[in-house]
């Protein structure tokens, strides 16, 4: 399996730490209720085909990306920055 | 048909004509009392011990593929009841003594083998945990010995004992920990519970869940839509899709987990070996295959087959501990899907719609609780109570923070189990 880093270019999944689904990186208000927090942290979508994941490219450029991605045949579709997803400073 | 010496005896010398298939293909019934959606290990055992514990009647098992083709015929069959924390000790160690009685209960050979296993340790301060590992677990009434390096070399005399990385210290000995021959354990419930009168109901998918005010009412199928008063929920790595089918999200992210077997070979291996820190385990199955495995592949996935990283990891930690079984040929690997859980704990309860019950987040290490988890599930469904083995198995631990089951002690987060 490889990563397409967008930066780094096509690179062995061994450089890459996974974190899981990219739902992670939209982080409730402190205020949310309970089962905000508790979706955000525990609870999955989990599909059965496409899905968005986060992974670290901690043997890399250190970036942190969303990957597209099947869960039933492993192929890897897309990988973006998250700083581009989400603009700097987030 | 029940196996008897008697019985083998006298189809040997008749030309083995007598014996029967094992369970019915009924069809399916408009209506059941329960359904249980899964017909791996813990489907099949819950349908068991609802029927013998509990005397119900009325029951059925829909299983999309065929019985026992998921984990449960997938696993490498580790069996042993060595947990740590309250929660976990009393319900793994209630699960190893009905393991203990399976074969009488079913009467059916799985060929449950209680060799020994051996859970290496390479460091003092890892030895202070597994000696206070091995206590909590004579506390609860199992068995645990602490062996230095030479009680390893003993048992285990082929290791490398002297390895740079990881010198052997000694082990953690649960003498009756083991292994079990996996499809047996599928085909000895299924066969009982198909005995009391289950019907076991095969290439059946559930496609969705009736709800109807709250409250479970049936479900459907392919092959059409069932009535049902009580649905137990027990998927194993396709949880989190059933579950959706009723609105639930789950605290559930499924992987892939590998194992591998080795050609045949004389009996070099005697026991079952767990060499923590380099992720890999190894036992021999009774057709001589070494089989081992390691760690998640790490990353969400339904494939039931890993990536190469993962396997070279895993047959350099081999080579790490065990450096004779270099020649021997790998024949095959597969992989299964994991129900992984942020804690790493399993899940036996109730959920918000009234008759709708789920059993699942076992993880990689649901096939030595499959007695139990049928067991209790059963009892849940039954008289709506949690049993006492199992009343640490909550679904809304996750939320409230309060009751969480985190045996490795690395945190309740997806990705750390
Ligand atoms: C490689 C590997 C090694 C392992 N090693 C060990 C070990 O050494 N010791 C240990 O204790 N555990 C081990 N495990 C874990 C253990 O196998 C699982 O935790 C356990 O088998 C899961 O429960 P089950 O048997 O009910 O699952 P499964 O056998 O997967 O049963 C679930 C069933 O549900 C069915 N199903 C899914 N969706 C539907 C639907 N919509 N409608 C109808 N049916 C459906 C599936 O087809 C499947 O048959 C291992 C697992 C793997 C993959
Ligand atoms: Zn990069």
């Amino acid at each position: 399996m490889r990563i397409p880093c967008p930066i780094c270019g096509d690179r062995d999944r061994r450089e890459f730490y996974y974190v899981g689904d990219a739902q992670i990186i939209n982080r409730p208000s402190p205020e949310a209720s309970e089962d905000i927090w508790n979706d955000y942290l525990h609870n999955r979508d989990n599909p059965a085909g496409v899905t968005k994941d986060l992974w670290y490219h901690e043997n890399g450029c250190n970036s942190w990306l969303v990957v597209t991605r099947s869960t039933t045949t492993h192929e890897v579709q897309h990988a973006e920055l998250v700083t581009k997803l989400k603009g700097d400073g987030s | 048909m029940r196996f008897s010496g008697l019985k083998i005896l006298k189809e040997g010398l008749t030309g083995n004509k007598g014996w029967t298939n094992h369970w019915r293909e009924p069809e399916p019934k408009q209506e059941y009392d329960i359904l249980i959606i899964g017909g791996g290990g813990h489907g099949l055992s819950t349908a068991y011990y609802l029927a013998k514990n509990h005397g119900l009647k009325n029951i059925a098992v829909l299983e999309k593929g065929y019985l026992g083709g998921g984990n449960v015929g997938r696993n490498t069959t580790i069996v042993r009841a060595n947990y740590f924390l309250p929660g976990n000790s009393e319900f793994y160690s209630h699960s190893l003594k009905l393991w203990e009685g399976l074969e009488h209960d079913l009467n059916y050979n799985v060929m449950h083998s209680q060799r020994g296993l051996i859970n290496l340790f390479h460091s003092d301060g890892q030895r202070d945990a597994f000696a206070r590992r091995g206590n909590a677990m004579i506390n609860q009434g199992d068995d645990a010995i602490l062996l230095d390096t030479e009680g390893v070399r003993d048992l285990l005399p082929y290791l490398d004992f002297e390895q740079v990385r990881f010198p052997i210290y000694g082990g953690l000995y649960h003498p009756r920990g083991g292994s079990a021959r996996h499809d047996a354990v599928a085909w000895g419930y299924a066969r009982g519970a198909d005995t009391r009168g289950v019907d076991l109901i095969q290439n059946c998918e559930v496609t969705g869940i009736d709800i109807s005010q709250g409250r479970v009412t049936g479900v459907q199928t392919n092959r059409g839509q069932i009535s049902a008063k009580k649905v137990g929920i027990v998927v194993a790595g396709r949880s989190g899709q059933v579950a959706a089918m009723a609105g639930m999200r789950l605290p559930i992210e499924s992987h892939v987990l590998q194992a591998f077997v080795t050609e045949g070979l004389k009996p070099c291996i005697d026991h079952v070996v767990s060499f923590g820190m380099g992720h890999f385990y190894i036992s021999q199955s009774d057709k001589g295959g070494l089989v081992f495995g390691g760690d998640l592949d790490f990353y969400a996935s339904y494939a039931q087959r890993g990536n190469l990283p993962m396997k070279e990891h895993v047959m350099e930690a081999g080579m790490t501990l065990m450096p004779m079984i270099g020649k021997a040929r790998v024949l095959r690997s597969w992989g299964g899907i994991m129900d992984m859980t942020p804690d790493g704990s399993p899940i036996i309860d109730k959920t918000d719609i009234e008759g709708l019950y789920i059993d699942c987040g076992w993880c990689y290490g649901g096939f030595k609780a499959v007695p139990a988890s049928g067991f209790c599930f059963a009892h849940l469904i039954a008289t709506e109570k949690h049993h006492e083995f199992a009343s640490g198995f909550r679904l809304d631990r996750f939320k409230t923070g309060y009751g969480l089951i985190d045996e490795e002690g690395t945190g309740s987060q997806h990705n750390l189990h």
